[in-house]
This record gives C-alpha cells, structure tokens and sequence, in this order.
C-alpha cells in the first residue's frame, strides 16, 4: 500500500476521501456522481454522457475482466474521473486485451481506489450531486476543497461541443476521427430499410449498433447541423442521442428540433428526450443525484409492463411544465398532471396540451421516484425516452424501443405494439 | 393485477425433514410464505413433517399437519381440508414431487384444489430433463450434448459418441443424489446402476462433462404480467464438476463483461418464459466455456430453491415471499420493497459488498465413504459471509464454519498431506482452499494452480493478494504495525487469530493493540441498492472502512448468538431456538440483536430480529459487534456448541451474559466436579474414570468392567465416542483418539448395555424448575440420542421411574444454578435411573418436545432469562394427560455416503428429524417412518438376523411379522431358533457361504424389510454388506431389537388403518 502513490478527493462541501492513485497522475475536476451497474464500467467509461463528472462505482471490485476494443461505447473516455473500491491487478475474461488500470494510463484517466465509496455514495444521496477535485498532485485538503468550490457546476453548462463529431459520418462505413480500431459496429444491414439521422451530441455507440440492426442507414451528424441541412439528407427518421450536461444550455438543438418537429420521425434517447421535451415546452430540472445504473424499474403505461432498465443522467423533465392536462384522452381522470404515482396506480397515460405541438402523453415513470421516464407528442411522430434502451451496459427490456422507431417511421400509431 | 379473492384456503407444502441436499432453507422460504399469506388473509394449511422447523410452529399457519410429507398424508389433509389451492414451490424437492403426484393421479382434480405457483405442465418441462432439453433448443439455448439411459447398456451406447468424462445425472432426484462423474467404463457402470435405482422413474441422463467451465447461477423472479427480475448473479469459485451445493459461490457473479452477463439475463427470461414460471421464482445454472465463452444451460429449478435462500440473505430481496405474493395474484410493480419501504419491489438488487457461501461438509462422521466432491452433493451445511471485498467474505467465511479455522489457513493449523499435494489441488475436495492458499504462499504462480484447480484466475489472484498480506503482516512483527499496516491487515480479511499466528502473539495481544491503534471494524447495511436509497432494515456486516453505519438505541437490548452452519450434531434445532428466543424477549420489549452466518436460517431472516448481523461466531466477530451495540445481554445457550464455547472467552471480557452462568455449563462439563455433585445429591451415574495414558486406561477400564464407552473430552455429537466390549477394541480406539486430541484425556464410563434411556428438557429460573418434556428412547442406550427414536410421553417407563427421573432434574438444576434451559439425559436400567450427561443449555430435543407438548420451552426459557419467573407465566401442568403421543425419529444420510456402515451407535450421523403425531404409540411410530421412507412394508419377506445377545428376543417379533403375513427370511443360526420356535422360516446363504446369498436377494429385491442387529463392531463384516445392500435398495433397514419392536407394531397400526391426520391447532396449547 505504501508505495503507492496517494490520490485524494475532495468535496465542495468539504469532505474528503483519501485512497491511492489506480490511473494516471494529475488532477481533474467535476461533479462526484454514483453509478450502481454491477457490471459494465467500461462501457459507463467510455459514455460521453459522463463528460464533466468523477463517478464513483459503488461495486467494489473493478476492473476484474479487464478491457476489451468491442465494448467501447465511444471513441475514449470522457468522464473527468474514476473512484473506486478496489481496482484489479489483473484481467480475467477471453476478451480481455488489457488491465482497467493500463487502459485508464493510456487514455490519461484520473483514477482512485481504496475508497469507502459508500460513504461517498451516501453522502450524495444525502446532500446531493456536488463539485469535486480528484488529484494525485495536490494532496492538501484545504486547496482542493477551494479548488472544487470554484470549480464549474453541471447547471447551464453546455458539454455537448466537447464530446461530439465536428464532421459527418456514416456508421459503419466511414468512422469517426480518433476512435480506437478496431470498432465493434454490430450487426450491418446490406440493404437498409430506413436512413436515420443521428445528432451526435455523445451518442453511445450501442445506439448506433441497434440502430443498424434494425435495418437503418445512420448518418451521424454534429449537434450543429441545421435542420435543413439534416432534411438534406432525406432522411426517414431523425435521432436524438444522449449527452452530457444541463439540456437547458443547449438551446441550439432543440430549436433547431422544433423545425424538424412534425417533418419528419424523431425518436430521442436521453438527452434526447430532454430536447424533444424541451422543443415541446417543457421544463427541465436537475435531479438531487439522478439516476445512473442497470436496475431502475420504468413502468411503460401504455403497456403496463414494467422493464428494467440502464440509466444515466442528472436532469429530468418536468412533465406538468409542457401544459393542461387533457382528461378526455387521460381515460377521463383529471388528477394532477405532476403526480406521477398517481397516473402509476391508475394504470392511466395521462396527456397534457403543448401550446406547439398538441396532445403530449406520458408514455414511461420510473417507478422508484415516479419521474418522467419518456414522453410521446400524439399528433406528430415523435417520441423519447429518458433512459437507454441500447443498455451497454444494464438489461436489454427496452430494447423494443428501437423497433418502436422503426414502426413510427412506417407511420404506425401502435409502435409499442400495444393494443 | 392485484391479490386473487377466488381463492381462500391455500395448502403448503413442506420439504419434510433436513436432509443432505435439502435443509433448513425451505423452513426459512416456507415460514416466510405462511407469514405473507396470513397478512393478507389467506387461511394456511400445512403438512411439514419436520417439528424442528418454524413454519410448524402453530401460529405460522390455520392449520397444521406435522404429518409425513408424502402423496397418502397430503391427500387426507386435502380432504379433511378442502383447500382452494396448492402451492408447491416453496418445499424442494419433497414438496414438488408430492405435488406432482397428487396433481397426475388426480387428486387435486378431484377435490378441486388448484396448483398456484407452478402449474404441472411447467414443473414438468423444469424437471423432467428430456422436455428442458426441447425447450432449450425451442428457444436457440445450448445445453451439454446429452442423451437418456435406461439400462447400463444404453449409458455405455451413449458415451460411445459422448466420450469420457462424462456426467451422469438420475431424472427427478435432490441435490443431485445417485449421479456423479465418470472417467471409465467401470465408474459409469457403477454410477448408472446406483442412479437408476435412486431415480424415482429409473432413468438417468448421461450428459457431456463441462468439467473445468465456468459455472453461474441466475436468480429469476416473474409475474403474470410477464415482468421478470433477477434478483441476484452466482458465480462459482468451483468450476464445473462440483455441484453447487459443494462449491464455494460468489455473489455477484465477478468475472462476467457486460455483454456476457445480459446474455445469460436474457437466456434466464427467455427460459422462464418458454417453461412458462408465470408466479414465481426459479433459478438457471449456466456453465460458460473459459476459452471462448461458449453458454450452456445446465438445468432450471421452477421453485424456490437453496440458491435463492442464499440469493435473499446476500442482496435483501425476500424471493420466498415475493414468490408467495406473486403465486395468489399479485404483480411485482405492487409489492413494495420491504427495505427501502419506499421503492417497488420490481427492480433487480444492486450489491456494494461481496458475499461468498462456503460448504461444511462431515466427512469425519462416515469414515470409509469417498471425499472427492463431486457432481453428487455431500456437504450438510454452509455458511455465508458478507465483505466489501471477496477476500474480506472469503476469510470471514472460512472462520464460520465451526471447524476451528481462523481463516483461510496461517491460523496454526495448516497440515498439508506433501506426498499428494498437487493431487489434492487437482482433485475437488474440503481441503482444497487451504491448499490453493499454501501453493501460494510456497511460491506457486496462478497459472500453475488455475491449470490444476481450472478456479478462475481473478480469484486465485485475489487469494495471492491475501497471501501477500499474509506475508507483509509476518515480516512486520506486531510490534512494529501501524495503524496503517494494522487497517491494511484487517482489509485484506486477515483475523485477529491469523495475525497473532504470524506475528507469534496471541489474540488478545493482537486485539489490544488494534483497538489501541484505533483501528475499528465498520458496520454497513445490506439495503438491496448499493446506497441508491435510505434503508430501513437494519441488516449489518462488518468491514474496516472509514463510515460505520450502526447507530445503537437507548432502548434494553439482548442478544442472540446463533448455531452457525448446520454440521451433524448441531442442525435447525437450535436455530429453532434462537429465533424463538428473539420472539420473546421481543415480546419483553427488549430489542433483539441476532448474530448468526448460516443463510439457510430463519435467524438470519431480516424480519427475525430487530438488528441483523450477519457475522461468523468467533470470539473476534462477536465482540466487534458487542462493542458497536453494547447490549445488556447476551444469550450464548440457544445457539448450541457455537456460543457456548464462546462463553467463557465473553464472560471474562466483561460482557453481561443473560441466563445460565458458564460457571454453571463448566460444571456440568468437568467430570469430576460434576461426580462430586451427583453423589452430594445422592444421584446414580455410570462408573467412570478419566485416563491420560493407555496404561491408566487399562487399568481404569479393568475397574469399571466392559462394556465400556470410551470418547475423548469434550465432543459434541458423539464424535469419536465408542463402545468397546474388549480390552483389544479398547487399546486400538484410544491409540487413534489420544492422536485425534493429544492435550485430552479419554473418558471411559460404563456401558449400560440393554438400559432404557431417557431424555429430559427442563426450565429452571432459579426457584423453580418446570419439566418440559421427559423422553423415552425407542432404542437402548448406546445409540446417539440424536439418533435413536423416542416418544413423548414414555410409553413404557412407569410413573415411579418417571417421578423419580423429574426429581433428578430438579435437583439437578437448582444445584447447578440453571437460569434457562437445561438437558438431562439418562439411563435406566433394572429399575435403577442413573443420571449419563446434563447440558444446561437448549439441546436438540427442545422444538420436539414444544411441539409435542404445547409449551414453547425456548420461549419460555428467553423469558426467564428476561427476568420473568416460571410462576408468572401460567405454564400448563407438567403431568397432564398430553391426550397423543408424539415419536420423533431420526433421519441418516446413508444413501449419500456410500461405503460408510449404517450401524448406528455412540457418535451422532442424522441429520434431521420427523415426528408421527397420533393417538397410541404403534401408529405414531409408524407415522415417523413412513415420514422417512416414505412407506412402510405392508407385506412379502422379512430378513431376521441378529446378534447372540438378541436371539432370545427377536422370536417374539419374528412371530408377530409371520403372523402379520410376512415370510420369514433368516440366516442359518437365526433361522434354527425360529423353527425350533414353530415359526415357518425360510433359510438363506450368509455372504461369505456362497451364492446366492442373502445380498443377493435384497439386490433382486426379494426382501421388504431387514432386521440386522450387530454386536460391537467386530462382527461387521456380513452384517455391514446386508446393511449397506439395504440402504443402497432402499429396503427399511433396522439395527436394533428395540426397534424391530416398534417397526412391527407400527405395520399393525398401518395395516389396521389407524394413521388418520390431525392438525396441531386442534391439540390447544400455547405454543
């Protein structure tokens, strides 16, 4: 233990955690967040969604199968930086092509290990998400504590530029700059069925991969692309990936959503979800500690099935925000529109009025805090999820969502294959 | 979908008594369920032969049938019954199959009972291997190549394309009973023939060994409306090869990428949903090729199962009950998670600890048997343990098992047998962790061990890090720790004892400088999210972190030091006890801690107690605990050997010990003070003497005169304990037991040969003493009391005997100063009561006798060491007409050690009990067999041998079996007497006269029934073939004349109808 070079973090609040470097040396700056996947870190690694925070994982042993190219989920690591219980020495799995801690060197990672990542853990349950300096520099607790107090927060920040594509790609065939090869590009379509752009605003690339499966054609844009130049492209659906930071801040998205709106299928994932809501009227917030791992219960409420599903973000939607409720199509109910619970044990979608685009239901609720987990505008095709139905990592129940888009984008009414 | 109000009265089924394969795990399940039916307001039958068990405790259910769990008694409890429903899932193995028969010979069908839970069709497609191995291709999964035999010629045809090694696995058989693993040709002729004759359908699977794979286990939860969970991911430390009962799991699984372990979670759902588990929870074995990750499924349970036990202590998540809730209606987005109280219990568990189970096997008690573990499960126990790290649970697992280790070896214990010690990593067996430890610390790399162990190499390399702390702990010295050094120590899983092994210090030099360091244990919760939400459950383990999350309350609190793993000797009965103990002095107002490892218990149920810690039962775990929670008592006589010998180390660290003094227990266990206060109170006991050298032996034994009993000090279970008739016998013994236990000495007492013995449990609260129960034993003395049968109330002793019996044990326990429970047994011969042992503590009869008599014994004694007093209580009148007798028998695991002679004797070998409730003696005896072997011969041949001593004896019985229609089968000098006595008796060949001979005929199946006494161990030799013949035909097998006796009675009382059923309720009582 002794020879190990010490890492300490730091609280804005002031709490420290002190443990052992596992990664590179330096110092690296974000918000402390928890993710409780029991497998999966390096897929939650190379999430650009994670761009701007240090996660914690609460499983104690990391890094114990080692990393493999296939199970990149982005061209790097975006997260600011790594703490965990304990790191493995060593990789055992027939993928394994090296160590977590020889990959976190390589790609420059600010890691710790050796640390009672409970405490951490529950200590943001409790006071919430918060700035936080990882170092293996600067081992004075007074200093780093400063350091995260002036650090930037998430709220108003727009990470998006920072992790997406400044060019145009075509998945599959040509593929992004600086990825590490080889890619795994999943299952290619011969002859797609459908031609999909995607925003890239830090899409995971399981996204991409079960969106090829599904027989289309993906176009990966940068986030900027206008929606004239996306409609360029003649596309049978437009995506929305997911992302890093306040949704709120990237306003140049959304705007340019409400022109596609209505033009053309969209389908939103995440942070995508939060700009449909957005494009719609709705307000976001951000969540005490959000949401992030492989076991949240989401009850679909037009099914009445329940999935399990992966999680990953900080903001949510506020589903009362986009307008009145409309009882004649909430199964005649006029409870209120922000009590989710409500619509959960009534087994009723309620719909609300958006001053834009008309009717918006309330298609998903996590059944944990009964937030909004996905929405779907009745009079334009066009619907989101705020959870990650291409899972990498966490169990694939919502995986028919990408067949919902398919069946959207053939102008069915049923795409959840209710009824 | 919420609760079904078509149905009311729902049947349950137990699993019967603890059997290998089959444990305490089902009462923990099935306690679980009658609690949330009742809730809800389901009325509860049930039928469990096991009184041992808490679900047959009469407030657990409406009605309960402590009857044999078999097709005949479930049936009459139907009928008398009427329930709506059945649910079969929650009682193994015994309880689905009673189902499964009562559903196809159209029982239920008839008496409108539907099965809930699982329908018939889909415990067929789970159980039945040919119709799993359809679905699975049905639905794209891969399973071993495999195919069925019928014969030893079609295991031959099959392996002729299969190859060596191969598996073979017998259809419709627990714990995989009758299989194994066969290199050649003579090993699978062996095992095929064993299995066919085991497999209830005479069927056996033989499949392609996988041996060497990784091995995982998925714990599914599903409801009606098709949302499915897994509650919990098992990887094997054991590769494939072990059965998972004997191998050491892991919770969760550790070495699975993302993309892997969702392949296996959707193989789990798509299986549930193809074999169509609709209510329920089950489990799927996968074994995962290590080179190419290559997933078979191994097989599916569509019940609660031993793994899901397991599952429910390591995440929080109550499967039992959530399978019970979901069986009558429910969905799983309705039922609230019962710990974080505020999110759903559908979800799947987050872990941010590590939980490893490790199996205690017993080898030592069936000498002769093969030790390799094998696909065949052998060990009669487990414990579980919870760290933050593998290396922290896996330490801490090894120190609960009881076996006096303090960890995963360098405890000063480590012996390692040099001329084989790449064989005994090689080979699966007990020992093998220890090895793979040492080969470490001898400078073994993982690749080496991994090539012979085939354990993965992550967590061969997280055993080297524990060895490399090993190594830094020993080169630092105690002196110079550090506190840092000291916390390193301590996180590598490193105990106090292993510490002081390597520094060269004691415990207490250890402890006292750890504390002075300030390095203190930590208590987490388990909260089934990984911290996501606050928890209400206070449900602890211990580890060294920086937060400790327990916070006492000022509120009195007691607490409870459980049994830790079930071994022989020590099983559910005292886990019985403890949880009882919890109840009442919860009712007291105290708040309950209870301390225990054993997952299968209800002890270690979140909702027994107040406080939970989940924690091994050693000096160093209990005390870390009592410092965190300070309690103003502790119960150390409930929880069997494991407390108690903890009492005395507890006492003198001033902890308050509630009850009974150690004082009091020393005394009852030190000879000569104990004889000293026999004879001040005027109490007959055995002749005995202590020897330390063999010449004082023989000495010592030629004064008390043969036969003798002999066995080293202080045992439990009879172990090592025999009776010698020889002097010759004698030396040999005590030259192998003076090995066994150096710094003891041997006890010799004289043999009762031919004395009643008796049993007595007793309440003492200082002033008065109430007599629980006294029992009479069916077989002589000489027999294990553990093992032989008794009754309640004696059938034959007279009421002088027994006033005279209850005033020892009054005498007893005031001049011992019992506060709580005590044991006396005794002997009585020629009319003349000597008093063998006292235990003042809860023994294994005390849930027995409750049930039998209707005064919870552990309730009342936990209230007395409350500071309740007996006169308060209003306790019934201890010579009142019970109005029933109730028999208790013992249940061997002999079919299971195969090799090993079922002659019972001195040293304990059960491991579980039944009790026949009836009426008369003969019926209620009959009951308690036919809750063990499942049937009793009505008719056809009865083999009668027995011993010179007997022959006077058994003419009587042989001509009530004749009488009763049975042929009369009997060696030579048996059969002389029998026809010189005027009873027709046919005579056949002993072994060693040629063929065909009396094995022979049991194998053709030619004999119903064997009564085979041996004398001493000498003449085993044709003995201990017809015996083992028996046990391997399933024929009933009886070794004493005493229960020759019984056994003939009983078939009268069956042939004669007179085996109604009759519910517990219906007794009155206050259990």
């Amino acid at each position: 233990m002794t020879d190990k070079q010490r890492a300490l973090l730091a609280l804005e609040d002031g709490t420290l955690f002190w443990g052992t470097s596992c990664g590179a040396p330096g110092e690296t700056t974000g918000e402390a967040v928890f993710n409780t996947s029991l497998c999966g870190y390096q897929e939650v690694f190379t999430d650009p969604s994670y761009a701007g925070q240090i996660v914690t994982m609460t499983m104690p042993h990391i890094g114990n199968y080692g990393v493999n190219a296939a199970d990149m989920e982005s061209r790097g690591v975006f997260a600011a930086g790594f703490v965990v219980r304990e790191l493995s020495s060593m990789a055992s799995n027939w993928r394994a092509e090296e160590t977590l801690r020889e990959f976190f060197e390589r790609h420059a990672v600010v890691a710790i290990e050796g640390v009672d990542t409970r405490r951490l853990t529950r200590h943001i349950r409790e006071q919430g998400a918060m700035r936080a300096v990882l170092s293996t520099e600067d081992l004075d607790p007074e200093s780093l504590v400063a350091k995260a107090k002036a650090s930037l927060g998430l709220v108003g920040r727009d990470l998006v530029t920072e992790v997406a594509v400044s060019e145009r790609y075509v998945w599959g065939e040509e593929m992004p700059p600086e990825c590490e090869l080889p890619v795994d590009t999943g299952v290619l379509s011969a002859t797609p069925r459908y031609r999909v752009v995607a925003y890239d605003s830090g899409v995971k690339y399981n996204i991409l991969r079960r969106l090829s499966e599904q027989g289309c054609e993906v176009i990966v844009v940068p986030p900027t692309t206008s929606a004239a130049e996306a409609m360029e492209l003649r596309p049978d659906g437009v995506f929305l990936a997911n992302g890093p930071g306040d949704p709120s801040a990237v306003d140049y998205l959304y705007t340019t959503l409400r022109e596609l709106l209505g033009k053309v299928p969209v389908f939103g994932i995440c942070l995508g979800h939060q700009m449909l809501s957005l494009a719609l009227g709705a307000e976001t917030y951000k969540l005490k500690y959000g949401h992030r791992g492989g076991n949240q219960p989401v009850k679909n409420l037009v099914t009445g099935r329940v999935e399990i599903t992966s999680q990953n973000h900080g903001f949510c939607v506020d589903f009362a925000s986009v307008g009145p409720l409309i009882p004649e199509l909430s199964g005649g109910l006029t409870l209120d529109p922000a009590d989710l619970g409500a619509w959960v044990r009534a087994g009723v979608a309620p719909v609300v009025r958006s001053d834009r685009f008309g009717a918006v239901q309330l298609t998903h609720v996590n059944l944990n805090d009964m937030t909004v987990e996905g929405v779907r505008p009745l009079e334009i095709p066009a619907f989101s999820v705020q959870y990650h139905p291409e899972a990498a990592p966490g169990p694939h129940d919502a995986r028919y969502l990408f067949g919902a888009f398919t069946r959207l984008m053939d102008g069915r009414e049923d795409i959840f294959g209710e009824g | 979908m919420p609760r079904r109000d078509d149905i009311n009265k729902i049947l349950l089924i137990g699993s019967g008594p603890i059997i290998i394969g089959q444990a305490c795990e089902f009462d923990y399940s099935g306690a679980q369920a009658c609690k949330v039916l009742r809730e809800d307001g389901f009325e509860v039958v049930l039928v469990n032969s096991n009184p041992a068990t808490i679900m047959t405790d009469p407030e657990f259910a409406d009605r309960t049938y402590v009857e044999p769990v078999t097709p005949e008694f479930v049936e009459k409890v139907i009928i008398a019954e009427r329930p709506d429903a059945l649910l079969p899932t929650l009682g193994g193995q015994t309880g689905l199959n009673v189902a499964v028969a009562l559903a196809e010979s159209g029982v239920l069908e008839k008496y409108g009972v539907e099965l809930i839970g699982a329908t018939l069709d889909v415990i067929k497609k789970g159980e039945d291997r040919k119709l799993f191995a359809e679905a699975m291709e049905r639905i794209g999964l891969d399973t071993p190549a495999s195919g069925y035999a019928y014969s030893i010629a079609d295991a031959e045809g099959l392996v002729a394309e299969i190859g060596y090694p191969t598996v073979i696995r017998p259809s419709f058989t627990m714990g995989g009973a009758g299989g194994g693993i066969a290199y050649n040709v003579e090993e699978l002729r062996e095992i095929v023939a064993s299995g066919l004759a085991l497999s209830p359908v005479g069927e056996v699977l033989i499949e392609e060994s996988i041996i060497g794979w990784k091995e995982y286990e998925m714990e599914v939860m599903r409801d009606r409306n098709d949302n499915a969970v897994i509650v919990c991911s098992i990887e094997n430390f054991d590769a494939m090869g072990v059965h998972t009962g004997d191998s050491i799991t892991v919770a969760p699984a550790q070495t699975l990428t993302d993309r892997e372990y969702q392949i296996m979670r959707d193989a789990s759902l798509a299986i549930m949903r193809e074999i169509g588990v609709e209510t329920g929870g089950s489990n799927v074995q996968f074994g995962v090729n290590p080179r190419d990750g290559r997933l078979v499924i191994i097989e599916m349970n569509p019940r609660v199962s031993r793994s899901s036990a397991l599952a429910s202590k390591a995440t929080g998540f109550p499967i039992a009950k959530f399978a019970a809730k979901l069986a009558v209606g429910y969905t799983l987005d309705e039922i609230p998670n019962d710990i974080t109280r505020m999110t759903p219990a559908c979800f799947e568990p987050s872990i941010d600890y590590t939980v490893v189970k490790v199996p205690r096997w017993a080898f030592e008690k069936f000498p002769g048997t093969d030790t390799t573990l094998t696909t065949r499960m052998k060990s009669v126990g487990e414990a579980m343990a919870i760290g933050r790290t593998f290396k922290e649970a896996l330490s801490k697992a090894m120190r609960s098992l009881e076996n006096g280790r303090g960890g995963l070896g360098a405890d000063g214990k480590d012996e390692f047998d040099e001329d084989h010690f790449d064989q005994m990593l090689a080979v699966p067996n007990e020992q093998r962790p220890f090895y793979i430890a040492e080969a470490f610390r001898r400078g073994c790399d993982a690749e080496e061990i991994h090539s012979l162990t085939h354990v993965d190499p992550w967590f061969l390399d997280q055993v080297r890090e524990m060895i490399d702390a090993e190594k830094a702990v020993a080169a630092t010295g105690l002196v110079q720790m550090s506190a840092e050094d000291m916390r390193a120590a301590k996180r590598m899983g490193l105990s106090d004892i292993q510490i002081a092994h390597l520094t060269g210090s004691t415990e207490a030099e250890v402890r006292a400088l750890r504390l002075n360091l300030g390095v203190k244990a930590t208590f987490k919760s388990v909260d089934t999210c990984a911290a996501e939400f606050a928890a209400s459950t206070p449900y602890y383990y211990k580890t060294y972190e920086d937060e400790d999350e327990v916070a006492p309350s000022s509120r009195p609190k007691a607490m409870i030091l459980g049994a830790g793993p079930n071994r022989i000797g020590q099983g559910i009965e005292f886990d019985y006890c403890c949880v009882h103990a919890a109840y009442a002095l919860s009712d007291m107002g105290f708040e309950t801690i209870m301390v225990n490892c054993n997952p299968e218990t209800v002890s270690t149920d979140y909702d027994t107690s107040d406080r939970l810690y989940f924690e091994p039962l050693t000096f160093e775990d209990v005390m870390d605990i009592v410092e965190a929670e300070k309690p103003d008592g502790v119960l150390v006589t409930f929880g069997g050997q494991t407390p108690l010998k903890l009492a005395n180390a507890l006492e003198q660290a001033g902890v308050p010990i509630l009850g009974t003094k150690p004082e009091a227990i020393d005394l009852a266990e030190d000879r000569r003070r104990f004889s000293d206060l026999l004879d001040r109170l005027g109490i007959a006991y055995p002749a005995a003497g202590t020897a330390n050298t063999m010449d004082e032996a023989v000495e010592v034994a030629s004064r008390i005169g043969y036969p003798l009993l002999v066995r080293p000090s202080y045992v439990l279970g009879g172990r090592g304990m025999v009776i010698a008739y020889s002097e010759e016998y004698m030396r040999r013994y005590v030259e192998k037991a003076a090995a066994l236990s150096p710094d003891h000495p041997v006890l010799l007492d004289r043999f009762l040969e031919g004395a009643i013995e008796v049993d007595v449990d007793a309440v003492c609260d200082g002033e008065t003493v109430y007599i629980g129960g006294v029992m009479e034993h069916i077989e002589e003395a000489g027999i294990h009391s553990g093992d032989s049968a008794c009754c309640v109330p004696p059938f034959s002793l007279g009421v002088q005997t027994i006033g005279q019996i209850k005033d020892h044990a009054r005498a007893l326990a005031m001049a011992l100063g019992v506060e709580g429970l005590m044991n006396v047994q005794f002997a009585v011969k020629d009319e003349r009561v000597y008093v063998i042992e006292v235990n003042p503590r809860a023994s294994r009869t005390v849930p027995y006798v409750s049930k039998a008599t209707g005064v919870p014994l552990a309730k009342v004694a936990a209230r007395v060491m409350g500071g309740q007093k007996l006169a308060e209580m209003g306790l019934p009148d201890e010579n009142r007409d019970l109005g029933r007798f109730c028999v208790k028998e013992a249940v061997m695991p002999f079919g299971r050690f195969p090799g090993t002679d079922s002659t019972l004797g001195p040293e304990m070998k059960s491991t579980g009990e039944v009790m026949g409730v009836a009426a008369d003696f003969p019926a209620a005896y009959a009951k308690s067999q036919l809750a063990i072997d499942y049937s009793l011969p009505g008719e056809g041949t009865a083999f009668v041998s027995v011993c010179e001593r007997d022959k006077r004896s058994v003419v009587s019985i042989a001509r009530h079996l004749n009488l009763l229609g049975f042929r009369i089968m009997s060696t030579k000098g048996t059969a002389r007497l029998l026809r010189a006595s005027g009873i027709p008796v046919e005579e056949v060949a002993k072994v060693h006269e040629g063929r065909p001979n009396i094995v022979d005929a049991i194998k053709n199946g030619e004999v119903q029934l064997v009564i085979n006494t041996p004398f001493g161990r000498e003449t085993r030799s044709d003995g201990y073939h017809i015996r083992t013949a028996a046990v391997q035909h399933g024929v009933t097998n009886i070794t004493t004349l005493a229960a020759a006796q019984a056994v003939v009675q009983a078939i009268e009382a069956m042939k004669a109808g007179r085996l109604g059923v009759i519910a517990l309720q219906d007794f009155g009582g206050t259990l």
